[in-house]
């Protein structure tokens, strides 16, 4: 170690791996992985969610888990609750719409609207 | 890809409780579920509340989990990770609401603390520097390397930060001193010798963030001119050893110790030193006798450490919550650290909570918090719906915070005002059930068993006075005593030759000054208020309560109560040995304890 | 550089002290007020242990320990408050509440520090009881020290002086609070330790935890057996010194009133120990000017104190060839008196009991060494004796303090004795014995020898200023006849250590070195009287340098008794009966 500029370094490297543990400002995915959930792939789709965030170096939202949220016959389904917006439980989220939420509504700020299968009242 | 982190306490008390199989059942549960490359298991040093332990904290969610054993601890992989599902019977539980707190932003106990000192602690991986480095560790070694070593000692100076291991001395000046002193080399070293009875916080810094005392070391070390440091941490810590150890060896590894750190013409490294255990070597001058190999005996101050310490030479010695304070001020700034705290006292102070409260552990908040937030807010008040009583401050060197106190803010000054200290930090709470006069005896025959010897007052004085309080509690006392005891514990005060002597007396003057009622009942009455003291006690029978059951007679290993079946039973007062077996077999609450 | 006058209030009075000055000697020697001390030995121990010196100062919190505060500008210091009376009566009181109330038959009855301390302080009642609930075993492994461990104040002077003084390092604290005492390596007693049984421990204790093994009782059953033909002997040290136990003045030359106290208890011979000693200079003049001659080992020591053989026995077992083998004075003086004397007057030599009083303790440990029973070798051949019927060559050694009260207690009124001569033959003896006694005597005394024997001629000026005096290091070039001979004299271990650390390392400039185990050597031995006088070795000097000077004969060489015993019985110095007879050989005691 030479110089600070070698410790920021490790510092910038190291906060992406404590990603999970600091306080998400922006908003939350709840991934609904309940038995019915993990039979129809939300396993796959938490995964996908995960990496997605990653490569798009978003830090500010967090990825949970949740037991079924009582829409079976959609799973995979996933909320994305973003802070100041209603929150959007999407279905069918394989791993290719996963990517999609996120991409779109995560990222992009635009509700995936063909995955809606919930909206929270305004 | 990791998904998630369980984060799991490896504080001493909670390996104690159990730690080491949680984390093998988790891990094993995490394999057998095929999640181990998605799930990353982190031990962190402790997270405070102790008495909750083992916790495991379930990131991103940040799910507290309480009390896991063995048993269950499999649910929280099998429910929480494979089906989303929180396990809510590990979940905290309000003690009087019942509500279950999610995360640990739900738990009164951690909402009202102010983590300082312990801000890494339970949230880091003591054994990652990266993860130091992530939390902004060793910047502030960096930017103090480019500032002078008088503009470093001017901002410790007026952050206003006071020694955390008892006395309250302004940091600063000792920095200032010991720069100014002549002589060279120059040492610095840090007093883990923590020895208060139930004081923890620096053995929990220790383990749970070496890094930010090694950081704070050196900087010092560059402030005042030293190129060596030395640890002294008692021998009972090994866990803090152990860690501090490995701390001390990445450290050398990037480079923060050793020659030419960061670049600079600055060096420094640090040897750890490892104690006996002896309380006495808590003090300083004792303490830098035993580093250098010696039997630890204090010796008169002046000439003080900083003028001539270790072998002579110009020594800066603070204590391990006073060097954990030292990174942020320097990285925040003075004023920053005056933010919270009172004007006289800033920044926060860490107490260990124990005793007769719900919640017991460490607690870091701002200096002037009143003993009401500490015991009833975070502490979440006394079980069993009893009454407070006392809370007892600064260990056996100590007194005692009575009701009256409750909403005083606490502070160096303020506790002396009333004739305690804060001392390391350790903070018992007593309630009704507790006698004072006992109290005061236990404190004092730990000061008793630790006194080094040296000098007459300390280890004659307090031998005589704890004969005395035996003597009360064993109903044997005196018209005088009282006077006596504080007349010896006045001499004692007055004429003792280190920190040791000058406070032992302080938990029985402290009781006598507000609990002398207490004392006149044990000496005058021969009884004991609190119904705590063995050889005051009366056990009998209350005629209209005994069935005449015969259980009691029965129990009782010196048959000294006769009695025949359905008549009431009676107790022969000159046999009773107040066992109290009778009080506690009796179920109609026949037996009187009085 | 100028010292620096420091302004102090004492009492309310001014003073001006030097800068460095404590608060103790600023009330001792400015005001004239005596702060009393128990734990404080100046320049020795100043721990503050006792918190008896403790005075009010102006702005302490609490009080402040006279003996190592220092004095600061401006400094304002109440000695006699009722705050400060009431603090050193109740430390005191502590003191006492633990001790043995035995001070009827306590051996410092008289002299106990703590007992007039309580006194002085006017103790009256110890308000507080004793708690400990047994007693320590007292340590008797020693032969020369008894240590009673229940008496001790913990005052750590005995620590202090065993190593800082004597660099030994036998004595520590052990155990902590209540349960400290002052101890041995794991508790092993003296007698199995580095212990060199000197003494000084005993002479600096306040109390009577430290006391010499008593032979007294013994000496009494010799004297009341008229089958033994009981002998006594007399170190030069004790006949300056032992007036000091009857009241008579620092310094007295008591060796007439010592003679004639001594015939008195009814020793058959007084003889003295100075003969013995022109022996050793006979000895061990010709053992060094054999090795300047023969290229033999130097420097050349001189080994006539106990303490510091055993010192050099177990700290510098490697360079014992360096140590002379003549035997110490003491034991020379045992073997000629069973061996010569017996054979002169025809007494059986199993008949003969040695007492000899000495200034020392170790003296005692000295006589029980295996080695020290040559007259018992030579008689056993010619008188067909039995190993188990083997005898020592000195059978008693009672200290200076001994001999005093045996004295007292057959009611011998000392000071007033008309003064008696000793006894011929092995009381005659030169003023060269007599010096033996003070550090430097050794050394003067031989060369007063050396020099008439290797030039033959006489000296013109018999005393060797160089080597005399309390230093604890002094050195000389002594010119013999345009030869310079390079001399160095230590007194008291610590400077013994500091030249045998040079002799250790081959870098030691000196041929022949004097070393005596006491500081002063043997006037300050630890079988002394125990003063208070601060200046008592300095008179005990004088005195001895008074007597030397008074003698008739000074030299070693010319005492005819000594020549006398050469032509008769030994031959020549370091013949083959010489050396069988009066050298002796060590043994390596280091720890390995």
């Amino acid at each position: 170690m030479k110089s600070l500029e070698e410790l920021k370094r490790i510092k910038e490297q190291t906060l992406k791996e404590m990603d999970l543990r600091q306080a998400k400002e922006r908003g939350k995915v709840i991934v609904a992985m309940g038995t019915c959930g993990i039979a129809a792939g939300a396993k796959d789709a938490l995964m996908a969610i995960i990496e997605e965030l990653e490569k798009a170096d978003i830090h500010d939202v967090k990825v949970v888990q949740s037991g079924c949220m009582g829409l079976c016959d959609k799973e995979p389904t996933v909320e994305v609750a973003m802070k100041d917006q209603p929150a959007v439980i999407y279905g069918d989220v394989n791993d290719a719409n996963a990517r999609r939420i996120v991409r779109e509504h995560v990222q992009g700020g635009n509700v995936v609207a063909d995955l809606v299968i919930k909206r929270e009242n305004i | 890809m990791i998904r998630n982190q369980l984060l799991v306490c490896a504080g001493g008390a909670c390996i104690t409780s159990g730690e080491k199989s949680v984390k093998d059942v988790l891990v094993d549960e995490l394999k057998k579920n095929g999640i181990e490359d998605e799930v990353q298991v982190i031990e962190t040093g402790c997270m405070g509340a102790c008495d909750l332990g083992p916790i495991v904290v379930v990131y991103p969610e940040g799910t507290f989990y309480q009390k896991v054993t063995v048993e269950n601890a499999g649910l929280i992989v099998n429910e929480h990770l494979v089906k989303g599902r929180t396990v809510s019977e590990l979940l905290y539980s309000e003690p009087t609401s019942e509500k279950k707190a999610q995360t640990s932003g739900d738990i009164p106990f951690y909402t009202r603390q102010v983590k300082r000192v312990l801000r890494n602690c339970g949230v880091i991986d003591p054994l990652s520097i990266e993860e130091y480095i992530a939390r902004d560790g060793y910047f502030a070694l960096g930017k103090a390397l480019e500032m002078t070593p008088d503009d470093i000692i001017g901002v410790v100076l007026d952050s206003g930060l006071r020694g955390r291991g008892g006395a309250g001395f302004p940091t600063g000046l000792k920095w200032k001193a010991t720069r100014a002193a002549q002589g060279s080399p120059k040492y610095v070293v840090c007093n883990g010798d923590e020895g208060d009875p139930g004081a923890f916080m620096d053995r929990s810094v220790l383990e749970g963030d070496p890094h930010s005392i090694i950081e704070a070391m050196a900087i010092a070390g560059y402030a005042i001119g030293a190129e060596q440091g030395y640890m002294y941490v008692r021998a009972e810590y090994p866990l803090a050893i152990e860690r501090f150890e490995y701390a001390i060896g990445k450290a050398r590894e990037y480079g923060f110790l050793g020659r030419n750190i960061l670049g600079t013409s600055f060096s420094f490294d640090i040897e750890i030193r490892i104690g006996a255990g002896a309380f006495v070597c808590g003090e300083e001058t004792a303490l830098l006798r035993s580093i250098e190999g010696k039997r630890g005996t204090p010796s008169i101050k002046p000439p003080f450490p900083a003028q001539s310490g270790l072998w002579n030479k110009p020594t800066l010695i603070n204590n391990v919550e006073t060097y954990a304070n030292i990174p942020q001020i320097i990285t925040n700034g003075a004023e920053w650290f005056r933010s919270v705290g009172t004007a006289k006292s800033p920044g926060t102070k860490v107490f260990a909570l124990a005793g007769m409260v719900q919640n017991t552990g460490l607690v870091e908040v701002p200096m002037g918090t009143t003993l009401r937030e500490l015991v009833f807010d975070i502490g979440g008040g006394i079980p069993g719906g009893k009454k407070f009583k006392a809370a007892q401050t600064g260990g056996p060197s100590g007194g005692v915070i009575t009701p009256d106190y409750l909403d005083m803010p606490i502070d160096y000054d303020t506790l002396k005002e009333i004739g305690t200290i804060m001392g390391s930090g350790g903070l018992i709470v007593l309630d009704e059930t507790s006698c004072m006069v006992d109290v005061a005896k236990f404190y004092l025959g730990f000061t008793v068993d630790e006194s080094c010897g040296k000098c007459t007052p300390c280890r004659e004085g307090t031998r005589q006075m704890f004969h005395m309080m035996e003597q009360i509690c064993d109903g044997k006392g005196k018209d005088g005593d009282i006077e006596k005891l504080t007349k010896l514990g006045k001499c004692i005060i007055d004429t003792s030759l280190c920190g040791l002597g000058q406070t032992a007396p302080n938990p029985v003057l402290s009781t006598i000054r507000f609990y002398e009622d207490e004392y006149r009942a044990h000496i005058y009455d021969k009884k004991c208020p609190a119904h705590v003291c063995k050889h005051l006690l009366t056990y009998s029978v209350t005629a209209d309560k005994c069935v005449g059951c015969t259980a009691c007679a029965r129990q009782c290993s010196v048959h000294a109560i006769t009695g025949e079946v359905k008549k009431v039973h009676v107790i022969d007062q000159s046999k009773c040995i107040k066992c109290g077996s009778c009080y506690e077999i009796c179920r109609f609450g026949a037996i009187r304890k009085e | 550089m100028e010292t620096r006058m420091l302004n102090l209030k004492i009492n309310g009075r001014d003073y001006q002290v030097p800068e460095g000055t404590t608060i103790l000697k600023a009330a001792r020697d400015y005001a004239k007020i005596d702060v009393p001390t128990l734990c404080y030995l100046e320049g020795i121990s100043e721990e503050g242990a006792c918190a008896i010196c403790v005075v009010e100062v102006k702005g302490a919190r609490n009080l402040q320990r006279a003996c190592v505060v220092k004095v600061n500008e401006g400094m304002e210091v109440w000695t006699n408050t009722a705050r400060v009376r009431e603090a050193r009566k109740l430390n005191v009181e502590l003191l006492l509440a633990n001790h043995p109330k035995d001070c009827f038959t306590c051996e410092r009855s008289q002299n106990c520090d703590l007992r007039e301390l309580a006194s002085e302080l006017g103790v009256r009642e110890v308000e507080f009881p004793r708690t400990s609930t047994e007693w320590l075993p007292i340590d008797n492994t020693s032969l020369s020290l008894v240590r009673d461990p229940n008496k001790c104040v913990l005052c750590r002077r005995c620590v202090n002086v065993c190593a800082k003084v004597q660099s030994v390092y036998a004595i520590d604290i052990m155990g902590r609070g209540s349960n400290s005492t002052v101890s041995t390596f794991l508790d092993e007693g003296l007698g199995n330790v580095e212990c060199v049984n000197c003494g000084q421990c005993l002479l600096v204790c306040p109390t009577g935890a430290i006391t010499e093994r008593s032979e007294i009782p013994d000496v009494w059953k010799a004297l009341g057996d008229p089958d033994k033909v009981v002998v006594v002997e007399t170190a030069p040290a004790v006949r300056v010194a032992i007036g000091e136990e009857f009241g008579m003045p620092d310094g007295t030359q008591a060796t007439g009133k010592m003679t004639a106290a001594l015939r008195g208890l009814g020793f058959d011979k007084v003889f003295d120990t100075d003969f013995s000693a022109d022996l050793t200079i006979m000895e061990e003049g010709f053992e060094l000017i054999g090795r300047i001659k023969n290229g033999g080992t130097l420097p050349l020591i001189t080994s006539c104190s106990p303490g510091w053989v055993k010192f050099v026995e177990t700290f510098f077992p490697k360079v014992l060839d360096h140590v002379s083998t003549c035997k110490s004075p003491q034991q020379m003086f045992g073997t000629v008196t069973k061996t010569y004397w017996a054979e002169k007057m025809g007494i059986d030599p199993r008949k003969i009991v040695v007492v000899s009083v000495m200034p020392c303790t170790a003296k005692k440990f000295e006589k029980e060494r295996p080695e020290m029973k040559t007259a018992f070798h030579y008689w056993q051949e010619k008188m067909g004796l039995k190993d188990e019927e083997a005898f020592k060559d000195v059978d008693c050694v009672l200290t200076t303090r001994e001999a005093a009260k045996m004295i007292r207690e057959a009611g011998i009124d000392f000071a007033n004795l008309p003064d008696e001569d000793f006894d011929k033959p092995l009381g005659e003896s030169s003023g060269a014995g007599v010096i033996f006694g003070a550090t430097g005597g050794v050394m003067e005394a031989a060369l007063r020898t050396a020099y008439e024997v290797l030039t033959k001629k006489s000296l013109a000026k018999l005393d060797f200023e160089d080597v005399r005096g309390l230093e604890g290091i002094k050195s000389a070039d002594i010119d013999i006849d345009g030869t310079i001979l390079k001399v160095a004299v230590a007194n008291g271990l610590g400077n013994a250590r500091v030249l045998m650390e040079q002799v250790q390392k081959g870098e030691s400039p000196y041929h022949f070195i004097e070393i005596m185990c006491c500081p002063g050597g043997c006037l300050g031995g630890g079988g002394q009287p125990i003063s208070k006088n601060p200046d008592i070795k300095k008179r005990r000097a004088e005195a001895i340098y008074r007597e030397d000077a008074g003698k008739p004969i000074r030299k070693s060489h010319e005492n005819p008794e000594i020549t006398t015993i050469y032509k008769d019985f030994l031959g020549e110095p370091n013949s083959e009966k010489a050396h069988h007879l009066l050298h002796t050989e060590y043994c390596d005691r280091s720890c390995k």
